[in-house]
This record gives C-alpha cells, sequence and structure tokens, in this order.
C-alpha cells in the first residue's frame, strides 16, 4: 500500500470528519485490509490450540513464574485483595481445581501439589452462549476470545463459566494501589482496561499470530522443558496430540460437556 | 389524567417528596460507583452478582405477580376483579422499573448498553429477558391507561385493549420462566441448576406479586375514598394461599432431591445457607420462620379472612419471599465458588442507598399511577 502513516492518518481523519468511521475508511482507502487482517491476525492455521499441563514437571516457581510471565507484559493490576484480584493464569490445589475426584487415601504430596489453572477455551463455551452482546465468542483456531470495547459488564459469562476464569474490573486498573503496581502500565504496547469489562485469558492471541509461543508456555518451559506443551489438538502431528496419545490425562469437570482443552497429566 | 397526580393532601406530598429525597441520595450514591466502578459494592470475583441481581429477581416476580388480578378477570370472568385489575397493571409497571434499574446500577459499562440493541445475542437469556421485561412494561401501562381513560370518559374500552390483555397474561408468565431460565440453564452452579426453578419463581411471584396487591389496597382504601373491596381482598388472600403452599412444596421437592440423593454438590448450598458460619444463615433462618407464620395464618381459611391476620400473613410472605429470592438465591448460588470455596457476601452501604434510590423510583411511579387511578375511580363512583 504506498501510503506512508501520516497520510493515511490525514486521509483517515478527513474521511471520519465526513462521517466514514472506521471500517468505511478502511474499505475506502485499503480495500479488504480489514478482513484481511482480522481473519490473518489471529488465526493462524490451526484449528484447535489446546495445552497439556504436565503436573510431574510442574513446581512451585514455575507457577509463578508463568503468572508474572503473563501478568506483566498483559498489563494486570495487582489489587491486593483477592476479593477483586484479576488473573487470567494462576495455581489451587487438586481438590480445588478437580472437586470431587480426591479420596481419603491419595499420597499427601498430591493434595499438596498446586495445580495450574486458566481459561480452557472450551469448544462448547457457556460463556459465549450467554453474553448479550457476544462480545464473548469462540475463533475458529479455538481461542475465546474477548472484545474488552463491546463488553456491557453484565457479568453473566462469570456466573456461567464453571472454572472461574473471568475477572472483572470493579475499579479502574490504572487506579489500583501504586505501592504494588510499580510502573503499572507494565507493557505499553498493550492496552490497558477501563473498568467495568470482563477479562481473562486469551491464549496470547497476539503472540501465537506471529508464531510465537504463550508467555506462560515460554516462561514456564524457559525453567523446565515440557512443562506446558502447546499446540493445534486438530493436528494429529503436534505435540499436544502427541503428549495425549502417550500419557493418561484429565480434565477439569469434563461431565459439564463444556469441552475444556486445557490437559493434565498427573502422574 | 396525569393531573390528578398533582392534587393531593399533605401526607400525599409529604410522602412524594420523602421518594423524591430517596431517589436523589440513590443517585449521589450511584454517581460514586459511575465514578469509582462497582468495587464500592460488596460484590468480587466470586460472589459477581449481588443485592442488585438478587432484587432484579424478585421484582420481575412482583410485577408478573400483577397477572393474578388479571387473569381471573378476563379468563374467569370473575367481575369483582374488574375493580382492582388497574392496581395490579400499575403495580406492574412500578415493580417492571425497578428491574431495569436494578439492570442498569449493575452494569460496570452503562452507556454500552446500546450494545444489547447493535449486537444481539439470542442465544443469550439476558437478551430476552430485556425484550420480555420492556414489552410487559408497556403493555401493563397501555391497557392500564386506556381502560382508565375509558372508565374516566364513562365508555366501554376498545377492543384492542381487550386484545393486548389476553396477550398480557401468558406475557407474565414468560416474564418470570425468562428470568429463572438465566439461572437454571447455567452448568456448574449447583443450586441453580434445577428443573423446577422457573416453577419456584412463578409459585413466589404468584404468592408476593398478590401480598404486596393486599397491602397497597389496604393503604388506598385508607388514604383514598376508593375502596379495592372486601371481596376483592379475600379473593387475592386465597391466591396467596395457594401460590405461597406450592412455593413451599417445590422448596422441599428441591430439600427432598438435594438430601436423599446426597450428592454432595446438591446438599452444599443448603448446608452453606442453613448451617454455615457465614452471615447468610440467620436471614435464611428468618425466611424459614415468616414461612412458617404465613403459612399457619394461610392455610386456615378462617384466619386468612380477617383482613388483620391476613395483613400479618401477607407481611411474612413478602419477608420471607424477599430474602428467598431477593438475596438467598442469587447470593447463594455463587458463595460456593468454582473451587467448591466458600466467599462471603454482604452489600456495602453505597450498594444499599443505590438499591434504595432503585426502590423509591418505583415506588414514586406506583404512588402517581395508583394517586391518578384511585382520583378516577372516586370520581366515578361519585
Amino acid at each position: 500500500m504506498g501510503m506512508d502513516r501520516r497520510r493515511f492518518l490525514k486521509i483517515a481523519g478527513l474521511g471520519t470528519m465526513m462521517g466514514f468511521g472506521g471500517k468505511a475508511a478502511f474499505e475506502l482507502l485499503a480495500p479488504g485490509a480489514v478482513e484481511a487482517s482480522l481473519k490473518d491476525l489471529p488465526l493462524t492455521h490451526a484449528k484447535k490450540w489446546g495445552m497439556v499441563v504436565d503436573m510431574r514437571k510442574m513446581t512451585h516457581e514455575i507457577l509463578v513464574a508463568c503468572q508474572e510471565a503473563c501478568h506483566l507484559p498483559h498489563n494486570i493490576p495487582d489489587w491486593g485483595d483477592p476479593r477483586v484480584e484479576i488473573k487470567w493464569n494462576w495455581s489451587d490445589t487438586y481438590e480445588h481445581t478437580f472437586p470431587g475426584m480426591e479420596n481419603a487415601y491419595m499420597d499427601e504430596h498430591f493434595l499438596e501439589k498446586d495445580f495450574f489453572v486458566l481459561c480452557n477455551h472450551c469448544d462448547n463455551p457457556p460463556c459465549c452462549r450467554v453474553c448479550p452482546t457476544k462480545a464473548t465468542w469462540k475463533r475458529e483456531d479455538g481461542v475465546v476470545m474477548m472484545d474488552l470495547h463491546r463488553c456491557i459488564g453484565c457479568r453473566f459469562c462469570m456466573a456461567a463459566c464453571p472454572f472461574g476464569a473471568r475477572s472483572f474490573n470493579w475499579g479502574d486498573p490504572r487506579k489500583a494501589p501504586p505501592d504494588l503496581n510499580p510502573g503499572f502500565p507494565t507493557n505499553p504496547d498493550y492496552p490497558t482496561r477501563s473498568k467495568g469489562v470482563v477479562e481473562k485469558c486469551n491464549f496470547c492471541a497476539e503472540r501465537i499470530a506471529v508464531g510465537e509461543y504463550p508467555y506462560c508456555v515460554e516462561a514456564a518451559n524457559q525453567l523446565k522443558e515440557g512443562t506446558l506443551i502447546f499446540g493445534d489438538l486438530d493436528d494429529p502431528n503436534s505435540d499436544v496430540r502427541e503428549a495425549l496419545r502417550s500419557h493418561y490425562t484429565i480434565r477439569r469437570k469434563a461431565e459439564l460437556g463444556t469441552g475444556p482443552n486445557i490437559y493434565y497429566i498427573v502422574s | 389524567m396525569l393531573d390528578k397526580a398533582i392534587k393531593g393532601s399533605k401526607a400525599y406530598w409529604g410522602w412524594i417528596i420523602f421518594l423524591l429525597a430517596c431517589i436523589g441520595v440513590g443517585f449521589g450514591f450511584y454517581m460514586l460507583q459511575w465514578f469509582q466502578g462497582l468495587i464500592v459494592t460488596g460484590m468480587g470475583r466470586d460472589v459477581s452478582w449481588g443485592f442488585y441481581i438478587g432484587q432484579l429477581t424478585y421484582f420481575v416476580g412482583v410485577a408478573a405477580g400483577g397477572v393474578m388480578v388479571v387473569l381471573p378477570y378476563y379468563l374467569h370472568d370473575y367481575k369483582a376483579f374488574g375493580r382492582i385489575t388497574i392496581l395490579g397493571e400499575f403495580l406492574a409497571v412500578g415493580a417492571i422499573v425497578i428491574c431495569l434499574l436494578f439492570v442498569f446500577v449493575d452494569l460496570g459499562n452503562l452507556p454500552r448498553f446500546i450494545n444489547l440493541m447493535i449486537h444481539p445475542n439470542p442465544t443469550s437469556i439476558l437478551f430476552w429477558d430485556a425484550i420480555v421485561l420492556n414489552v410487559y412494561m408497556f403493555l401493563n401501562i397501555i391497557i392500564g391507561w386506556n381502560v382508565l381513560s375509558a372508565e374516566r370518559k364513562g365508555v366501554p374500552y376498545q377492543k384492542w385493549v381487550k386484545v393486548l390483555s389476553y396477550i398480557s397474561i401468558p406475557w407474565a408468565f414468560s416474564i418470570h420462566t425468562v428470568t429463572a431460565f438465566l439461572y437454571q440453564g447455567i452448568p456448574g452452579r449447583h443450586y441453580w441448576l434445577t428443573a423446577i426453578m422457573a416453577a419456584r419463581f412463578l409459585s413466589s411471584a404468584f404468592a408476593s406479586g398478590p401480598a404486596l396487591l393486599i397491602l397497597l389496597c389496604l393503604i388506598v382504601r385508607k388514604v383514598t375514598r376508593f375502596d379495592p373491596g372486601k371481596e376483592q381482598i379475600r379473593t387475592l388472600g386465597g391466591i396467596v394461599a395457594y401460590a405461597f403452599i406450592l412455593n413451599v412444596f417445590f422448596m422441599i421437592l428441591e430439600l427432598f432431591t438435594s438430601f436423599y440423593s446426597q450428592i454432595p454438590g446438591h446438599m452444599h448450598t443448603f448446608a452453606v445457607l442453613f448451617t454455615g458460619d457465614g452471615n447468610l444463615v440467620p436471614l435464611m433462618w428468618t425466611a424459614t420462620v415468616f414461612a412458617f407464620i404465613a403459612l399457619i395464618l394461610l392455610i386456615v381459611p378462617a384466619a386468612r379472612r380477617k383482613e388483620g391476620v391476613l395483613l400479618v400473613a401477607c407481611v411474612s410472605v413478602i419477608i420471607a419471599t424477599w430474602i428467598d429470592k431477593g438475596f438467598g438465591l442469587v447470593v447463594g448460588g455463587l458463595m460456593i465458588n468454582p473451587f467448591e470455596k466458600v466467599i462471603q457476601y454482604w452489600p456495602t452501604f453505597p450498594e444499599i442507598m443505590i438499591s434504595v434510590g432503585v426502590w423509591a423510583t418505583g415506588f414514586f411511579i406506583i404512588t402517581v399511577l395508583y394517586k391518578v387511578a384511585s382520583a378516577v375511580k372516586e370520581e366515578a363512583g361519585a
């Protein structure tokens, strides 16, 4: 497209003044560019992104690294209060992660272990079904995505998610306690949210779009290779499929029929 | 006709000013929430719906309950209720306004409410709830206003008004069914995932709506020269009795299924609500005690036919259903989070004051509409 940024903005600005906002302006100046970017940017070639968590390799240190690797670049504030906290990935014990699957005679180290949890990017996500404005939806490549500019903050998705994967901005993230959030926003290249919208793990859509692994996967595997295995569940030759073939795995609350795509190798 | 609302006694104006003051205070606290966010409430990532959505649910019931005067009149030709259908319809209007305002104050980003219209999602029950509530409100405004205008002119109301009245009857059932579907179709919330949720909602609506209507009838009789009628109040009392017995019966069905099956998830919420160490326990027992008082007073016909006793029974029904549906249902469903941890919730002072503002707005509308209705009835009767 033979047009520099300055010239583009100028024409786009004029166009907006004349009533060609957003997409219309793009259509005029670069026909097909919006469709192309919306389709190409996130989707990659995968059909169903998924993850296998190898709990044999998981440690407390890795869990901390995973959260930090995600929360800092995604500008997730620390409110210092579990009631209103925002988290895209975190950890919890076996009996809380897999309620009803514990028994009295389990090995103690198992019950003490912390399990890595995040959005399951379900096949049949109830959060998307209940959203009144399609502000959250299932992408063709399997990512359950959020449009933070469309969300009205009704929190129906939070009630509907059986995994507690969704967080709400109860306050303005930019007004979170400064002493807990030095240098916030930590990543100028990623948007901060306004108060009153729901957010959650996006499987690092912005990274997988450019062929990189999600932050948590990268951080975990730097500490111990193979802790988090990420890939296309639709591709029989992928690492995730190989891991699922060669190990017995479990999923959280699979009986609810949401089709969670995070698998756990437990022993 | 609205001019009737600006001619009133000192007491009337005192009440109006009191309501306006409550609205003002509520609005002030809403501004606080507007600027600081929903962080000023007691809600959080686990109990992500609280007092607001509970009150929404309760007042959808009150609105639907208005149909209990419309249905006998139009479908069973029970003439006596012709005198008070207007009170049922205007109560429904005020109740729906309360519902819609509780949705608004609960939203994280109110201006984006417009997205519900420009990007509607037909698989979302909230989308359908917004539709049925709005249609029901307009049905009741149009029907009530036209019937009253006709009465004032001393002419029979037009045929199309009657058609709308027939439509409004199943519509009343729909608003509370759809509201129950908000909860009962969600996987992974044990307390809500029950097929009789809509039936429970309707039974409690048909008890609490007419119970409130009886109180309003008694007030109307006291402060105006229009008497809603002894027979009317007595029949309403019978409706409250049947509906409330059904409501308690449905609750017993829930308890049986949970505790005979012994499935932990089904028992857990009841255990936490009634025997846990949370702040909801005294509230739920209060509801239970008032439910028993109401049952005893309502079941004995000789008792409920005394207006004084009926008054106590109705207040008991309102307290019991208000706690059960306006508080326990929503909070109970969420307070056991997806990790099976028990999270406590209690509304904050700003949350309560915003709710006071919302209630006051609804009761302001009910007061004005009732004032108009009773003034027209007084004239027609004179």
